[in-house]
Order: C-alpha cells, then structure tokens, then sequence
C-alpha cells in the first residue's frame, strides 16, 4: 500500500465491542496488506482460485474493516480518486448497497448502473457497455448479470478489475467469504466443522460458491435437495475421480439425515420457476419435506448457526421461528458482507493502481491480443 | 485439351484402394488415369506432388452457406472458397437460409449462386417441412427435381414423430435421405453445452446425452416400420452410436456422420484454459468460450473415445463439417447469448490429421470418410473418387505441415473457431475442382 494511506490517529479500541472473535491486533493496521493478498488480487471471478491463506487473508483484512465500520467517522482514504462502477443487470438491493458503502467508506467514486436505467435497456450489448466503462476510465467494476460467465466476460476484455457480485447460476464469491466469515466469527476453525447446504443447488450460484468455500476449508459438507435439484453429475459417482475437488461432498435427499449433528445450516432460496419447469410438484411439498423449522433444526447440534442469502421466502424454504430464532446469524451475515467487500475492494488498490500505471506509461489500454491471457 | 500431371505424390484413392506413388494425369477436367510414370502432353502444366498426399477432392454432406438471407454470416462465394481452402470440393448446403429451401424457387437462387460465385461444386439439401417449421411436409418431389440430394430440417429436429414417420415414408419413393438433427426439444430446452460437471461448475444450463439419444432410438425405430433412409446427422453421444450399431446389425438401413470437432475436442473447450490445465482447476477469465458452443455441444472425454472408435470401425459412415459460420458480434457476448456453431471448413482436415498423427484413425480410413464414403451416400461415381473419367476434383495435402490456426484470418466469413491459436499438422496445398486450381498455398 502507498504512504498515503494514512489511518486517523485515533485510539485502537473506542470503547466498542467489535465482536468475541475479531482479533485485536489487526484493527489499526489496515494499511498493510495481509499474507497471500501482498501482491493483490486483479479480479474476484469465484472461489476456486482462493486459497486458504487468501481466504484467511481476506478475514483478517475484514477483521480491520468491522472497526472502522464501527467508527463515528467511517471513512479511509484507501481508494481515494479511484472509480467503482457497479453494474447490476438484476435486481437487488442488498448486494448493491453494500458494495456501495464498502467503496464509499473507502473513500471511492461509486457510480451504480442498474441495467433497466441504462442503455441496455436499448440493446446495448454487454460488450459496448463495458467499452464505454473502459473510455470513462472506470478503475474496478462490481458485476451482477443474469448470465453465468458476464464478469469473466468484462475481465477478458476490460482493463479494470473486476468483481462478481452474482453471475448467472455460477458464482456468488463475496457471499461465501461472508457466510465464511461469519462461521469463523463464531466458531474459530472452520475445518471439521459439519456444514448442511439445503436447497436448491442446481440453480444456486450461493451453494456453488460455498461448495468451493468450504472444501477448501476443510469443511465436512452436506448438500440436501430433492434429486430433481442436485446436479446430475453430483449423483452418477464421478465424484469418485482423482482429483475432483468436491469428492467429500455428501449429497443427501433425506433432510433429516443431513441435518443430524450439522455445526451450521445454511438454507437456500427455493424459487417458484423450479414449480414450473418440472423440478418439483409443489412449494407446499418442499415446505413439507424439506422446510427448515423448529422440530428439524432440533437435529442439529446445540447452537447450531442458521444461515440463509437471502432474500428469504418465509414457509417455504425457512420458517419464520427459524429465521428470526436464537441462532439466527441472518441478519450478521447483511452486516458482514460491507467488511467482506471492504476487504475485496482494499486488496485490489494495489491492481488498480498498476493498472493506471500501465495505460498512463503506454498511452494506450492493453493490446487486445493480450486481453485473452490476462487474469 | 487442358492437361495437368500431379507427379510424385502418394496418391491414396480408398475407391480403387490405391495407396502408393504415382503420378496422376487430369485431361479436359476429369481424371484420365494413375501409373507409375506418366509423361504428359506437352504444354500441359506439372504439379510437383513429391512428399504430398494426392487425394479425391473432400465431399462434405453438412455446411451452412448462409445465402440467400444470412450474408452477413457467410455467402455461396465466401464460404465456397473457405471450402476449397479446406481441400473439399463439394459441399451440400443445408436449407435453414431465409427463406428456407423449401421451394424450387429458392434452390434454383443457391445453384445459380453457386454456377456464377461458387469456387467449388454446391450440391443443396431440400427441408423436410415447409419452413422447417416440421407442421406440413415440403414439395419434396419438386425439390429432388431440382436437384436437391436429401432432406433436412437442420437447426432443427423433426420434433413431431408422425411428421418423420410420413417424410420416412414419402421420400422412400424418392430414394433420397432424410438427416436428421436429432434432439428431443424438452430435454434441450435452455441448454447451452453438454450437462456434465463442466457445464455444472460454469453454471450453464446442460444438455444431456439423453436428448440426441431418445430421438435417434425413435428414428431408428420409425424407419425399421417405413423404411425410406434416415440418415443422423453429426452424432456427439456414445449411446445414439451404440443404437446405431445395433440397428445396423439387424440391418436396418440407418447411416449417420461426425464431425471433426465432436472427434477432437470436448466439453473442456469451453473452459478455456483452466488455471492449471485440469477441468478441477480453477477458471481464469479465459473460460466461457463461446467459440466453443455449439449444437450438438460438444461432449465429455467418453463420448469423443466412441465416436473415434465407431468412425474406425464403420459404424459412423463419415465425416461432415457442419460449417456454421457466424457474424463476430454474435459470439461477442456472453455464453447463453451467444450463437451456436463452428466455422469448420478451414480447420477439417488438420483436425482429422491430428487422430491420424495419434495413431487412432489410419490415414486411408480418414480419406476414404471424406471422399469415397459420403459420394456413395450420395450415389455418386464422378466424385470422391480418382477413377479414370470421374471428375478432376483432387486433394492435395502435405501431411505434415505445422501450422497456427488464425481464424481472423480466414477466408470464410465466420471466424468462429475455438481452434483459434491452435498449432495443427497437417494442411491442404492444392484444391483443384474440375481440373481448375480453386485454392492453392
């Protein structure tokens, strides 16, 4: 990190309780960059290029955030006179807000562009959109698209650094650091620890993304759905192969049995659309034999976290006892995301900055032919 | 009279199973004859053939020549001459062109294209329903009489199985194919490439063996109770080859071609290039090829072996390119948005060489699919062939020429490959149609 970068000379701790497991330590020094981040990250595309070390980097570097969240004056001057886009092509409200703040406390130019306010709405094809970013000089782009593989898309042709904000049925990465983060909050090590996914998985960019969270981990994972929304490949034994990264995976239809002695549940948003393209006869149905409530949650260790994305379909997926419960770290995990995201956008400063350095050196954006083989 | 002598090549006519070197004469456009030393007339030109293979023209039974409606894709001209690049001399031209060649009218547009711009011989394919649009059977009569070699609805499968009943039926008078892109819609509904864990992990909607499967079993059944000759076009998945092979052994007539992609690549290529190389790695932003999407999508390692191994052994009759070019800005986007197809004319033969040069398909098998095998589909003895007074259409390739694939710089209109900075072995030299060079290095 530059010198600029200064924090404000304020004592460490203010008197408030960052939480029973943030580290101490780490909260003044947010102008180091942490272990396996130092030669920081151009793009976050998906977990499966996080390494343990980068995830626990991540973490400490949130650990940093959640105290200068907890500021009176929430404000660094990290990104300073860099522009953050976020360029949501579906609705949400949540994510983009928090990708807001997080680049506003550090200090960024946040522009947002929601597809249906922008000329996309006119045709404007996802390449010309993303040229016209690139002209405006746009430093980090936060993407949310319908289709899986649009941020991988900017990243091939853009000069900026990228962040998936959701794509598609793919990928949702700062929504399983998050949902790491929150586990590790509360439980220390993740490895070990028995994690019951139960939803929908074939659609579900969430499970995918945690799927690849929590294996690397060392997480004892569960995935429980109706045969109907597990991926056919995750049933055929092929998992069996040298190599697969999600051979420890354990797919269940029985949610009973997934749910017995599970440290931590996470529940996934069921949709109506499953209903109507044959997944399944009813929500009623999935309610009954899958529904997260009381008597199920019972199963689970004593203390065991319930987790949800959000937005939650209260009845269906999760019942309301449930969501709002003593164990409950629903509304933890909106408040964890901002520090996630922090994290994300501080570890990309460096990047961003070379990247600056290189158009301004050059007198021109990067050599198309190279786009291809740039990460 | 115009000569021409091919001297000193490896001349390799699976029709005559002629595998040696000789020396070729070509007279007045067709072939007058192979021996060992040929002295030609004088004033006739010489083709030094030394260290090259001397093949039949190329015949592919599957290309999308886009015109009339599609010329931003490609055209007759264009993509005639990509073809000739390619060593083929003859391309069947598949009708889902706008308006589709459902009608005299617009067959005799694409012959008369092909007679003033074509660089090389446009056999056209008649559809099977009015508009494809598989409700009402074309004029399938009118269509062979002008000149139409078979049927498809192509982009399309004949969805409705009493609709391919009676085509099965009502071209049996004719003698003519019915080929068939088969793929039950409501197990391809949404999907964008092969269901597998590459298509899992990318988050792309699948498309199951199971879809091509279920229609070929249904055809094959069909034509065992009507006859008439369904023909597959280019099988992808290991069990449609397996129902084929049964179907042959209780001799039923059904007959299906491949394509050299659905041999040589897989569902990987859409990947791009992982990490670390393995399809467990971690994706790059590389992955999400769309130069890799295509109908059928390519498949999983398995399917390939078979389709390898059914191409070796007989049960696939032969290869086809199923050339679809398309316009960059439909690629240009994301996976699910994008185009499906290939532009295959320009990379087929170093693709088969590359099983050549493997050691999984003999160089005389390869040949005989692109030449000999689908010219007797197509009932044929003037083509795909090097018989003294078959047409001069010759192939000649150096087997061993290393070359970097750059689709931009293709001749046909669609630079749409994902073999785009690929280093193939083996290349055409010189295309000759009729005796006349239509491309040469």
């Amino acid at each position: 990190m530059t010198g600029a970068e200064r924090t404000e000379t304020r004592p460490m701790t203010n008197g408030q309780d960052l939480g029973a497991a943030s580290p101490p330590a780490a909260a003044a020094r947010i102008d180091a960059p942490k272990s396996g981040l130092a030669a920081g990250r151009r793009h976050v595309l998906d977990m499966d290029d996080f390494t343990r070390e980068e995830i626990l980097g991540v973490f400490q570097n949130a650990d940093a955030m959640t105290e200068v969240l907890n500021r009176d004056i929430k404000k660094v001057p990290t990104l300073r006179g860099k522009t953050v886009v976020t360029l949501f092509y579906e609705a949400s409200t949540r994510t983009r807000v928090s990708f807001e703040q997080a680049g506003k406390v550090l200090s960024a130019d946040v522009i947002n562009v929601s597809a249906d306010s922008s000329s996309a709405k006119k045709g404007e094809s996802l390449y010309n959109t993303a040229l016209t970013l690139q002209a405006m000089n746009a430093d980090i782009i936060v993407i949310r698209h319908g289709h899986s593989g649009a941020p991988h898309f900017l990243a091939r042709h853009l000069d900026a650094c990228v962040i998936n904000a959701g794509d598609g049925t793919h990928a949702h990465p700062t929504q399983a650091l998050l949902d790491l983060y929150t586990i590790r909050n509360h439980r220390g090590n993740i490895a070990g620890l028995k994690v019951a996914i139960i939803g929908d998985a074939l659609y579900s960019r969430v499970a995918r993304s945690n799927l690849w969270a929590l294996t690397t981990m060392g997480a004892e994972v569960v995935l429980c759905a109706p045969p109907t929304l597990i991926p056919l490949d995750f049933l055929d034994g092929s998992r069996s192969e040298d190599g697969h990264p999600f051979a420890s995976v354990q797919v269940e239809s029985n949610v009973e049995r997934a749910l017995e002695g599970a440290d931590v549940v996470m529940v996934l948003r069921l949709q109506l659309e499953r209903q109507h393209a044959g997944h399944l006869p009813t929500l009623r149905e999935y309610s009954r034999l899958y529904g997260i409530n009381e008597r199920r949650l019972a199963l689970a260790k004593p203390g065991a976290l319930v987790m949800h994305p959000g937005p939650m379909n209260e009845g269906v997926e999760i019942d309301p006892e449930v969501a709002h419960g003593a164990r409950s770290v629903i509304e933890e995990q909106v408040t964890n995301g901002v520090a996630i995201r922090m994290a994300l956008l501080y570890s990309m400063a460096t990047p961003a900055r070379r990247q600056s350095e290189r158009k301004r050196k050059s007198g021109r954006s990067v050599d198309p032919a190279q786009r291809k083989m740039l990460l | 009279m115009k000569s021409t002598l091919i001297k000193g090549g490896r001349i390799v006519d699976p029709s005559q199973r002629i595998d040696r070197v000789a020396d070729l004469l070509i007279e007045d456009g067709r072939v007058s004859g192979i021996d060992d030393r040929i002295s030609g007339p004088d004033g006739g030109d010489v083709i030094d053939a030394i260290g090259l293979i001397v093949s039949p023209g190329f015949v592919d039974l599957h290309c999308h020549l886009r015109e009339p409606g599609l010329e931003y894709k490609e055209t007759v001209a264009t993509g005639t001459k990509a073809a000739a690049k390619g060593g083929f001399t003859t391309v069947c031209a598949m009708p889902n062109t706008i308006p589709t060649m459902d009608s005299r009218a617009t067959v005799d547009y694409v012959l008369q294209k092909a007679r003033t711009e074509g660089a090389v011989r446009v056999l056209p394919i008649g559809c099977v329903t009015k508009g494809s649009l598989g409700k009402e059977l074309a004029e399938m009569g009118e269509l062979a009489e002008a000149g139409c070699i078979g049927f498809s609805d192509d982009g399309n499968p004949v969805a409705d199985p009493n609709i391919m009943r009676q085509a099965l039926s009502y071209s049996s008078a004719l003698g003519l194919p019915i080929i068939n892109h088969c793929e039950t819609p409501e197990l391809f509904r949404g999907g964008a490439m092969n269901e597998g864990w590459v298509s899992n992990r990318l988050g792309i909607k699948g498309v199951p063996n199971s879809a091509e499967e279920t229609m070929v079993s249904r055809d094959i059944s069909l034509a065992e109770m009507v006859g008439g000759r369904i023909h597959i076009a280019h099988i992808s998945a290991a069990g449609a080859v397996e129902a084929v092979r049964l179907a042959k052994e209780r001799d039923v007539l059904v007959t299906c071609e491949v394509t050299p992609h659905h041999l040589t690549l897989t569902d990987e290529a859409v990947m791009g290039n992982a990490g670390d190389g393995s399809v467990y790695g971690a994706l790059t932003s590389a992955a999400y090829d769309t130069t890799a999407k295509v109908n059928p999508p390519l498949r999983a390692t398995a399917d390939r072996q078979a389709m390898i191994s059914a191409l070796a052994d007989g049960v696939i009759d032969f290869v086809a390119t199923d050339h679809a070019p398309h316009s960059s800005v439909e690629k240009l986007t994301t996976f699910e948005e994008a185009a499906f197809g290939i532009s295959v004319l320009e990379t087929a033969l170093g693709s088969m060489m590359s099983l050549v040069h493997a050691g999984q398909l003999p160089l005389t098998t390869m040949i005989e699919k692109l030449t000999s095998a689908p010219a007797s589909f197509l009932g044929r003895t003037d083509i795909g062939t090097l018989k003294p007074g078959a047409n001069a259409d010759v192939t000649i390739i150096d087997p061993d020429a290393e070359w970097t694939v750059d689709a931009d710089a293709f001749l046909s209109r669609g630079k749409n490959s994902p073999l785009h900075g690929a280093t193939l072995k083996g290349a055409v030299v010189t295309t000759l149609v009729g005796g006349e060079t239509a491309y040469t290095v």
